[in-house]
């Protein structure tokens, strides 16, 4: 951890700019935070991430609470908020001023356009998020099978999510993984 | 989330014959303490992500929003960059509110979760390594890759029920760029958006 301002200006930067590259929401940065933090600064090993994201997953709040714990880890509890004000200032700015003028544009070609355009490309990158995480977190069979299980946990029944979570710790408990 | 449970929202007493007694009109404006609370509220009890929960507070169980004009905010806030939920209670704190309303509404939002968040960081980083707790971390990653896999493929549906065609090819490509080649986000978006709106153009009408 090093809590200088060095740090927290790049921390800053960072997220800020990335900010504006979550098309769809905070879950499609996952896979660039990933790459910014465990691959170009090395601020993670693969392992942290993937634990920290499930940390984040596992409690209340906004999914983008997962750049704070990512920020606390890498610059302490500075880092945490630094990182969520970056996140999330200014889009928060930016769709506040688009709100202002959205109506006229309601039923604009292309902003029908962008809008559905924007669809598929999300979709790959929670997709990528996923195959990260998968990689990261299921170094062996019991945790592929408890990915699997989750998924079928989650997508075809109406269970809270938090049970399959609940589930997974006491099998990672009873030393399974 | 027990006290807004609790908060009966009768429908207006206002005079049954009055016209402007739509229920809509007769919620009084929250005050800035009430944001921050609502919103705090909402930060601590969402668990399995905060949409639902913050549709159910400010919707069902305070009526500060209309369902449509929720609705239309979260379109808007969907096709814009960001966290969506947050960009979303920014907007509805400054339409009520101005920009401290905005600011009661964030920090209600974002303020316990913070704090929520270095607690549990902190506790990683000292117990992280215990070899109990090894296990619990891996499973919990494991059940949170399941999770993510889950909503990529439920956001996918309706994409699975055409035949192949563009926008397939692009969320494919999205998926093999970042997801297997690991390139920049940057660089991918610049490439992809521009081509799927592309697409996209030409799927739609010409009105």
């Amino acid at each position: 951890m090093r809590i200088d301002s060095a740090t927290l200006a790049a921390l800053f930067l960072q997220f800020a700019v990335l900010s504006f590259f979550a098309v769809g929401g905070a879950s499609s940065a996952v896979p660039e935070m990933h790459r910014q933090t465990v691959e170009v600064t090395h601020w993670l090993t693969e392992r942290q991430f993937s634990e920290l994201f499930a940390v984040a997953r596992a409690m209340p709040g906004p999914n983008v609470m997962f750049v704070a714990l990512l920020g606390h880890f890498i610059a302490g509890a500075p880092g945490a908020v630094v990182a969520t004000v970056a996140m999330c200032g200014p889009t928060c700015f930016l769709a506040y001023g688009v709100s202002r003028v959205f109506e006229r544009f309601r039923n604009a070609r292309w902003r029908v356009a962008i809008q559905a355009g924007l669809v598929p490309v999300t979709i790959g990158l929670i997709a990528a998020s996923a195959l990260i995480i998968a990689q990261a977190a299921d170094h062996d069979w019991a945790a592929f099978a408890i990915t699997a299980a989750t998924f079928a946990l989650v997508y075809w029944t109406r269970f809270p999510p938090l049970v399959a979570f609940a589930c997974a710790a006491v099998l990672g408990l009873s030393g399974l993984v | 989330m027990s006290e807004s449970d609790s908060a009966p929202s009768p429908a207006p007493a206002a005079e049954p014959n009055d016209p402007s007694a739509v229920p809509a009109a007769a919620i009084p404006r929250p005050s800035i303490a009430d944001l921050f609370l609502a919103f705090a509220g909402v930060s601590v009890s969402s668990f399995g992500g905060v949409l639902a929960w913050a549709r159910r507070m400010l919707v069902e169980n305070k009526r500060w929003m209309m369902a449509e004009e929720f609705n239309d905010l979260l379109a808007l806030c969907q096709f814009l960059p960001g966290p969506n939920i947050v960009n979303l209670c920014a907007v509805f704190g400054v339409r009520v509110r101005g920009v401290p309303g905005a600011l009661a509404c964030l920090i209600g939002l974002l303020g316990p979760s913070v704090v929520l968040m270095i607690a549990a960081g902190t506790l990683y980083r000292r117990f992280g390594a215990l070899p109990e707790l090894r296990g619990v971390l891996s499973g919990l990653a494991a059940a949170a890759a399941g999770m993510i896999a889950a909503t990529a493929v439920k956001l996918a549906e309706p994409l699975l029920r055409f035949r192949f065609g563009p926008e397939h090819a692009v969320a494919v490509a999205t998926f093999v760029a970042i997801g297997m080649l690991r390139l920049s986000l940057p660089l991918v978006l610049l490439v992809m958006v521009p081509v799927s709106i592309g697409f996209a153009w030409r799927g739609t009408d010409a009105n």
